[in-house]
């Protein structure tokens, strides 16, 4: 069976769907990002984090987008943002850091271009 | 017989539980937000519902990727609330009504919904915040409904379609109806309105749409079924997607409602914040 033959997709600007292609890819980054929810699962990580990776059986492009703390990159290995925003929390990062980083803007710009939505 | 009394909607950001927490809800970036919710507290003394069914989603909680219900539906005696990975602090357990929850999910799968039930839900922000937000204090509210919380998949596509999510709440209206008990309950649809999180879309919000679907949903909720999942993104972001509570809640409302209050907020975090107050003829 092709499941691309159920794709009916759109594509939509600068927005991955996360489907079951992603929860795939995404599956062992997601299932790290959401131990996180755990307390004492952030300190193991944060002692250790490429012991971390490991664990979870990251591949090397997931790995390496932990490390940079990419979020672009986190996506394209299959992250999904609702875990993916357990990872951010680690750092203090929320979702306005985020957004300001996956849109190339500071945070400042990021925040306006919020606030022009309502106008 | 249960009575449903009425229906609420509102954003779950998790940013207004920790502007809570600080007491901000007079900061002028907040009050706007906040002042969209003296009415509705007002109503809610006035009925004092016993029930409040939240119809919420989960963000990675309750519920992960290994095995992820389409819909599921509380039938717990308590519902904890538990660190999200933020280390926020947590709330103390809701209260739930397992006779209630059981009822429904006899008459939810007898009406062909197959549902998940579940005797354990750790609850997230999606539950948690709107609660707060009737209910100050919450759940040590002295006015503090039962609750049965019933989420439904957005993490993951697919998702429920407008028209699923619409005859859901509908399927919970008989369901609520054919209780023995006399109670009054009251609906929440929590979430939305449009926002993305992710991607170089990331900060996408949507006015017009969102002030089309608060209109629909009072007059004309059959005519947001035309809306297409993908369509849902596109318009109202990857996250907007969310509004599938709304629809759930509106199913369960009946024919006619009445619109007593509405507000809405650009922006609170990311997002477009609806919030709203449907009350059913009595
Ligand atoms: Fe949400």
């Amino acid at each position: 069976m092709n499941l691309a033959e159920f794709d009916h997709h759109a594509p939509i600007d600068g927005t991955t769907i996360f489907d079951g292609t992603q929860a795939m890819k995404g599956y062992a980054l997601n299932k790290m990002c959401y131990s996180f929810n755990a307390a004492e699962a952030r300190e193991t990580y944060k002692a250790d984090p490429e012991a971390y990776y490991d664990r979870f059986g990251l591949n090397e492009a997931q790995k390496q987008a932990c490390r940079d703390k990419n979020v672009l990159d986190l996506i394209a290995a299959g992250g999904n943002i609702y875990y993916l925003a357990k990872f951010a929390g680690i750092f203090h990062l929320d979702v306005q850091d985020v957004g300001a980083q996956q849109t190339g803007m500071t945070k400042d710009a990021f925040k306006e271009k919020l606030r022009k939505a309502g106008e | 017989m249960a009575t449903i009394i009425g229906g609420l909607t509102s954003s779950h950001i998790p940013a207004v539980g920790n502007a809570i927490a600080k007491g901000l809800q007079d900061d002028p970036y907040w009050k706007p937000f906040f002042d969209g919710y003296p009415p509705i507290r007002d109503w809610l003394g006035d009925h004092k519902p016993d029930v409040a069914i939240n119809i919420y989603n989960d963000h990675g909680l309750g519920f992960f990727l290994d095995k992820m219900p389409t819909f599921a539906i509380g039938a717990a005696h308590e519902y904890r609330n538990e660190d999200e990975g933020w280390g926020i602090p947590q709330l103390p357990p809701f209260p739930g009504d397992p006779k209630l929850s059981w009822h429904i999910i006899e008459s939810m799968v007898a009406q062909e919904f197959d549902i998940t039930s579940c005797q354990e839900l750790a609850v997230d922000h999606g539950f948690t915040v709107p609660m707060q937000l009737f209910w100050p204090g919450a759940p040590n509210n002295p006015d503090m409904p039962r609750v049965v919380p019933i989420s439904a998949n957005t993490v993951q596509h697919p998702i429920p379609t407008l028209k699923r999510a619409l005859d859901f709440g509908k399927a919970l209206r008989r369901a609520l109806l054919s209780y023995p008990e006399d109670i009054k309950v009251v609906i929440l649809g929590t979430g939305g309105l449009s926002h993305q999180l992710d991607g170089t879309r990331a900060g996408f919000i949507n006015k017009d749409f969102d002030q089309y679907c608060m209109e629909k949903i009072v007059t004309a909720p059959e005519e947001l079924t035309k809306i297409t999942r993908m369509e849902l993104v596109e318009k109202a972001g990857a996250q907007g997607t969310e509004f599938l509570m709304w629809m759930m809640m509106r199913g369960a409302l009946g024919d006619k409602v009445t619109p007593i209050h509405a507000n809405y907020h650009i922006p609170i975090s990311n997002t477009g914040a609806g919030t709203m107050m449907l009350e059913c003829a009595a």
